[in-house]
């Protein structure tokens, strides 16, 4: 596997995201929560760019009249045809047997341990004070 | 897991190389800014415009009774870098579709301004001329690969005729549109001298989804969610086709093209067995009809694909395509809008290089005589 630096995690605003050219693919990192999320810039139904989707939340009904948001912002909802797909792990909450966006592995790790890598001092310009967005292919 | 779909759904077509350009029957031009359409209006109607707005003929004034599923019903990544509504800038509108998609031509749908909705025909009339202007200098003057059409709304009749000869002079428009949802269902005799008229210049009779006709868009009344109403759009053509066909257009007026626009095609194998079981059961109450209803349809209408279909399993596709026929089917994108196909991955299912030639140019070509 091999990992790819591909930003300091200050460079992707909370509930913003980047999109990285990675070994000829286009790969989204989204910050939400917290957290980082890297997949396939594009929708595995039609291929619309998924960078443009909206950041939702999952809304469940377990009967009429009740509703219950919760994951709040970790679920796209493509910009074309409104699949909503689970940042966590690409899975499509519209027909979740069937479609499945691509993830990969994303790790957030500090400065000094960075210097261990192999890419860094290459392609990246290295600040030991801050955290780095590394993705996994 | 069954598929990951991060590749080209039809990678041997793509491999084939072979240069099939494609001909878009629906893209969606919008206005940039109201004086760009104002310029083309009368004193009279800027101030109308500017003074009492649009009135619709549905509840809720100047917005349509569901909310959207998107701004604008757009895709979320069609809003031109320059500002301005999605569609609106012919430079974004290239780069973004025309160019990489290779589209031959585009056929204009537009939509703004609720175009045969208005309440008030008098003002609805004004805005169908001045966006028929528009239409050539906004866009065909500037991009030759996009047509206009003439929007005659046809509940005004007699403006819907006045406005079809002076385009018609004009030369330069495709076709003529009028709404799937006016006053009274489209084969009804009232609307027959626009039929008479398009046949006569040879232009085929574009019907877009949408609209209100004053009636609530489904035949058991008004739902409660946009899915719901985006649902009826197939119905509403559904039901059009079935006037259509017996109310004798097509045995009346033989050599008119009809062209149904953004309503998919999967209603359509089901209503055509049943026209002709109950043609078969009925047919003294139509004896104008010479022809079993299945066989007009086969002759005189054309389908754009968008919104296709997408059966569970690939072949039910396939079926649909073989039972409504590829010579039916004119390929549209909906272009900006939120339920985009993109003709590389919409058609889950292969098709042959005869039927890819039809559906995505051939036929088109053959019913605008491109």
């Amino acid at each position: 596997m091999a990992r790819h630096i591909v930003a300091r995690t200050t460079d992707i605003p909370p509930g913003g995201n980047k999109v990285f050219g990675v070994e000829g693919r286009d790969i989204v990192v989204f910050h939400v929560n917290g957290e980082f999320f890297a997949l396939l810039n594009r929708c595995p139904h039609e291929g619309a760019p998924l960078e443009k989707a909206a950041c939702v939340a999952r809304l469940t009904s377990p009967e009429p009249g009740v509703y219950q948001r919760s994951r709040v912002g970790e679920l796209l909802r493509c910009p074309w045809h409104g699949w909503e797909f689970d940042m966590r792990n690409g899975q499509s909450w519209f027909d979740p047997k069937r479609v499945k966006v691509r993830s990969y592995p994303v790790a957030v790790e500090s400065g000094e341990e960075l210097q261990k890598g192999p890419y860094v001092a290459e392609t990246f310009p290295v600040r030991v004070e801050d955290n780095y967005v590394i993705i996994e292919t | 897991m069954s598929d990951v779909i991060d590749r080209p759904i039809l990678a041997a077509e793509e491999a084939a190389k072979s240069r099939l350009r494609i001909i878009d029957c629906d893209v969606h031009p919008s206005i940039h800014a109201h004086a760009d359409i104002e310029q083309f209006m009368p004193k009279r109607w800027q101030q109308h415009l500017r003074t009492y707005g649009s009135h619709l003929r549905t509840p809720y004034i100047g917005t349509t009774p569901y909310p959207r599923s998107s701004p604008l019903i757009a895709r979320r990544d069609a809003w031109p870098p320059t500002g301005g509504p999605p569609g609106s800038d012919l430079d974004f509108m290239r780069k973004q579709h025309l160019d990489p998609l290779d589209i031959e031509y585009g056929i204009l749908q537009v939509l703004d301004l609720f175009i045969f909705s208005q309440q008030n025909l008098e003002f609805g009339a004004a805005v169908q001329r001045a966006i028929n202007d528009w239409q050539l200098a906004f866009w065909s003057d500037r991009d030759p690969r996009l047509k206009a059409s003439i929007l005659a709304g046809q509940d005004d009749t007699e403006f819907a005729i006045a406005e079809i000869e002076r385009c018609a002079k004009i030369g330069r428009y495709v076709q003529i549109n009028v709404c799937p949802r006016a006053n009274e269902p489209l084969g009804r005799r009232r609307y027959w001298p626009i039929y008479a008229r398009a046949q006569e210049l040879g232009l085929p009779l574009g019907i877009h989804v949408g609209g209100y006709g004053g009636h609530a868009p489904t035949g058991s009344g008004w739902p409660s969610y946009y899915v719901e109403e985006h649902q009826s759009n197939a119905h509403t053509m559904a039901a059009q086709l079935t006037s259509l066909v017996l109310e004798g257009v097509p045995e009346r007026f033989p050599n008119l093209k009809i062209v149904f626009i953004e309503g998919g095609f999967g209603w359509i194998p089901s209503t055509t067995w049943r026209m002709d079981r109950h043609f078969e059961a009925f047919r003294s109450e139509v004896p104008h009809l010479k022809r079993r209803p299945s066989e007009y349809v086969k002759e005189h209408f054309w389908f754009t694909t968008q919104p296709i279909d997408e059966p569970d399993e690939g072949k039910h596709l396939r079926s649909l395509i073989e039972w409504v026929g590829a010579d039916r089917l004119l390929f549209s994108s909906d272009y900006p809008h939120w339920d985009f196909d993109d003709p590389r991955y919409a058609f889950k299912t292969p098709l042959t290089e005869a039927e890819r030639r039809k559906i995505f140019n051939g036929n088109a070509r053959a019913v605008y005589k491109f």
